[in-house]
């Protein structure tokens, strides 16, 4: 990946193969966090009309991890990011049109992080769900 | 005036309260969607669980170095496993979504590997199904994560 493909977010954070294969892609960035993007797609169905919720899942998770990425990245020095878990509520049907998702670092320390994240469609005051992540980092070898 | 073309969703002809047959069901709708986008197959099933199969594939990756399977597959595969282990401990197919679900990772899938998702029915109400399951490579005793969620039918008291 080169430094002007557009999935590498200034400040470092660049989305797996998992999520371009979706479709996921920076939409812009909020107060350096990068705020993710996804268009509607049979790829990205559940019951018919609707978002599947693992897909919403996933778009979150991917909108979590890109916002310590960022976070990390103005701290500085490497860090790996180890998944332990993740709750997702899910408040509203995800509707077929662009669905947003963006994260917000609650706190990073030395050994964990907790960063929530939220997915809107057109109206951000209205979230269709909302998730909790708490991720372990250890220095990168 | 004409009549409006069938939408695309209309492939999946299954109607509320029709009698659910875990293996047929799960062959049609791991074939579209989200589901047929990501590979999954139907694995196994009894009376109150259903597994599902993901087949490890270079675009499912979370990191490319590494090849480690991303953690968003795994939540989609485990959100189909124990929302089909819903109807198979119901006996029938009732429109249902997802309230919440928590995923515990215990380790990282091993690149190349096919996961299995393994979804359980604990408890059914007339509104709420409890259910609980493990995405594992084989052995029960070896799982990747495990999951609990909820799930709500939308046709219930309550709703």
């Amino acid at each position: 990946m080169s430094a002007d493909d557009p999935l590498v977010v200034a400040n470092g954070a660049i989305l797996p193969p998992y999520a371009r294969g979706l479709g996921i892609e920076v939409d812009h960035e909020d107060a350096g966090s990068p705020v993710l993007g996804v268009e509607f797609g049979d790829r990205i169905q559940g019951r018919p009309g609707y978002l599947h919720g693992g897909a919403l899942s996933g778009l979150m998770e991917m909108a979590a991890i890109a916002a310590l990425q960022a976070e990390l990245a103005r701290r500085g020095g490497k860090i790996r990011m180890k998944p332990v878990n993740i709750t997702v509520e899910f408040m509203r049907g995800g509707t077929a049109q662009r669905t947003y998702a963006a994260g917000r670092v609650t706190r990073a320390g030395r050994r964990m992080a907790t960063v929530s994240a939220e997915a809107w469609q057109d109206d951000r005051a209205k979230p269709i769900a909302t998730a909790l992540m708490n991720i372990l980092l250890s220095p990168a070898g | 005036m004409p009549e409006a073309p069938a939408p695309p969703h209309s492939r999946i002809p299954i109607p509320s309260g029709a009698a659910f047959d875990p293996s047929l069901a799960a062959n049609l709708m791991t074939r579209f969607g989200h589901g047929g986008w990501l590979g999954m197959q139907y694995h196994d099933h009894g009376a109150d669980w259903v597994e599902i199969a993901l087949p490890w594939r270079e675009d499912l990756v979370g990191v490319a170095s590494t090849g480690v399977l991303a953690s968003g597959p795994i939540i989609s595969l485990m959100d189909n496993a124990t929302s089909m282990a819903v109807w198979t401990r119901r006996g029938e197919f009732r429109p249902q979504v997802t309230l919440d679900l928590r995923v515990d990772y215990m380790r990282a899938a091993v690149p190349g590997t096919t996961l299995i998702g393994r979804g359980e029915c604990y408890k059914l109400t007339r509104t709420i199904a409890f259910v609980r399951g493990i995405a594992h490579e084989g052995d029960l005793g070896d799982p990747v994560a495990h999951v609990a969620g909820t799930f709500i039918a939308m046709d219930g008291d309550g709703v």
